[in-house]
């Protein structure tokens, strides 16, 4: 930055080596973890690990407690973005084509469950579910993630929505189709991706998730509870391990595509998690 | 039959608009404002202390608790850390949103783009645990500074009242650490949407006018991105004052707001504390959400 070609197309660098190093800090972390869930060590988390096996793998996959929090996990995901998808798409609709009082303030109502810190959503839900009286179930838990859900689906769904030319809806509806017909058959399609991006952030979201979650599951376990009951009190270290790796992966996938769909169409609200 | 309805919707765009709305913000008005009314409401009970019952009045006695020594240090320390957190993120969030908007090219852009947002969406529980696993006393870290010749330093650290522990993976530094690298997306990803909305027209002008690159990038591209490093920051301030899971896994005894917030509803059946607590980190943002629109964070979220 010195110099004084104040143009050149190269970076400095200084900043080429900050930035090297920022995406390292990112991600090595990560890369320490799939390490660990090859070690043999089952006290403590010993570095240079004193040997290599794969056997907790095994022992992981006969854990009962696991399994059970892990179908909880995807159960809750699976209906919480479900429900983002329907309440984020109509929102976003709505915000689109209508010039109504107030519809500023829409985004940031649905930003706030994410904006505030978690903590606030979750102890907010837990005395509205201890008001009334309402007894702890998959159900609670499912209400509680929707709310944070939406806003990942509204965002992706709204971006498309205005890149979207208006003059493909009026063809349709010149060309003779009703409503039904021209949602069906050309603003459907063309949502498509951004609902899968959209759907796939929330599943994310969702099945990671786990301040909110603590406040409303009651005496369940989902598989984020079960990894934090082990940070606090580490009983099964190689088997934690294992499960962090297996975390890492499964959510990855989903992920990846979800921002790759969403970097090519340029329309990501990445920001506003 | 659907056309008839059709035709009616088309007519009636005020219907259409009430059925689109009406579903969402049933939803985020009855479940999401109504908790946070009920939570604003359960700030003004109390709790009995020789029957462990809520009892069900309008009191300003919780809020007074909240001013008792321990609960202010409480209070401070939190706010201490997530201040601390945004300035670390900040300094290392710049050179790598700087050089993705301004260097890299498109291909790379792309990859750099998801290699900082996956992080964002992914594991966040299992982000923590990696701490745990580096920073622990026999861990990673430990090793690579024995192998410098270092673990004195670390050691001197640690025994500092504030700051130590009897390992990092036990101390307000190693949180530190950990909150940093959590949160540092989230201010990665604010900073570079406003870079990339500096003109390249503005640059070219500041240099044709004898600018030096240090001087544009001081005078034009600094302010210019300022509203990112806002919008970024109230991520990473607001991730950290409500985070209870780092202090709970790498903390020391010493309670941060989240911790406390916890430990009051859970064990303590304390509710109307713990959401007279949770006020202050609300009433916090707000007032930093009102100063970030100012700035026209919101313009870079």
């Amino acid at each position: 930055m010195r110099s004084k070609k104040s143009f050149s197309d190269k970076s400095p660098l200084g900043l080429t080596m900050a930035a090297i190093a920022a995406l390292l800090f990112l991600h090595v972390p990560m890369w320490i973890i799939f390490l660990y869930s090859f070690t043999t060590d089952e006290a403590t988390y010993s570095f240079p690990l004193p040997g290599l096996t794969t056997k907790w793998f095994g022992v992981a996959l006969q854990r009962s407690d696991l399994w059970a929090a892990l179908a909880l996990s995807v159960r809750v995901a699976s209906i919480a973005t479900l429900a983002a998808l329907i309440l984020g798409t109509l929102a976003a609709a709505a915000v689109y084509r209508g010039n109504f009082f107030g519809r500023e303030s829409i985004s940031v109502l649905l930003v706030l469950p994410i904006a505030l810190p978690g903590i606030v959503t979750g102890i907010a839900l837990r005395s509205a579910i201890g008001s009334l009286d309402i007894p702890f179930s998959y159900w609670t838990i499912v209400i509680g993630h929707a709310t944070f859900c939406v806003v990942v689906v509204y965002n992706n769904v709204l971006a498309r929505f205005r890149r979207m030319s208006g003059s493909q809806i009026e063809a349709s509806m010149d060309l003779g189709a009703n409503s039904f017909q021209t949602f069906r058959y050309v603003i459907l399609p063309n949502l498509g991706t951004a609902l899968l991006a959209g759907g796939m952030l929330a599943f994310a979201l969702s099945f990671d998730e786990v301040i909110v979650t603590t406040f409303t599951a009651g005496q369940q376990s989902t598989l984020p509870i079960w990894i934090f009951s082990q940070l606090v009190r580490p009983r099964d270290r190689p088997v934690t391990n294992v499960v962090a790796t297996i975390v890492i992966l499964i959510t990855f996938l989903p992920i990846f595509f979800a921002q790759r769909i969403s970097a090519e169409n340029s329309d990501t609200e990445g920001g506003s998690k | 039959m659907l056309n008839r309805a059709s035709t009616y919707l088309y007519q009636h765009p005020k219907l259409v608009l009430a059925l689109l709305l009406g579903p969402p913000m049933i939803y985020m008005f009855v479940v999401y404002l109504g908790s946070l009314v009920a939570l604003l409401i359960n700030s003004f009970f109390y709790l009995e202390e020789f029957t462990g019952l809520v009892v069900r009045q309008f009191t300003l006695r919780t809020y007074l608790q909240l001013l008792s020594p321990t609960n202010l240090g409480i209070f401070g320390r939190t706010a201490g850390m997530a201040m601390a957190v945004t300035i670390a993120d900040a300094i290392i969030a710049f050179p790598l949103a700087y050089y993705i908007a301004r260097y890299a090219s498109p291909k790379i852009k792309t990859f750099l783009y998801i290699a900082v947002t996956l992080p964002l969406w992914s594991s966040y529980l299992v982000r923590v645990y990696a701490w745990k696993l580096i920073l622990a006393k026999e861990g990673i870290v430990s090793w690579f500074l024995t192998l410098v010749g270092l673990q004195p330093a670390l050691d001197w650290l640690l025994s500092l009242p504030s700051i130590g522990g009897s390992s990092l993976s036990l101390s307000p530094m190693g949180m530190f650490i950990a909150f940093s690298y959590i949160w540092l997306p989230y201010m990665i990803v604010p900073i570079q949407t406003a870079l990339e909305r500096v003109p390249k027209s503005l640059l070219e002008a500041s240099s044709d006018l004898g600018a030096t690159a240090a001087q544009t990038f001081r005078t034009v591209i600094l302010p210019l991105s300022f509203p990112g490093v806002v919008a970024g920051s109230i991520f990473t301030f607001s991730l950290t004052l409500g985070d209870f899971i780092v202090p709970q896994t790498l903390g020391n005894s010493r309670f941060f707001i989240g911790q406390a917030v916890y430990s009051y509803q859970g064990t303590a059946g304390n509710i109307p504390l713990a959401a007279a607590f949770t006020m202050g980190p609300v009433v916090i943002m707000i007032i930093y959400l009102l100063i970030a629109r100012k700035l026209g964070a919101f313009d870079a979220l």
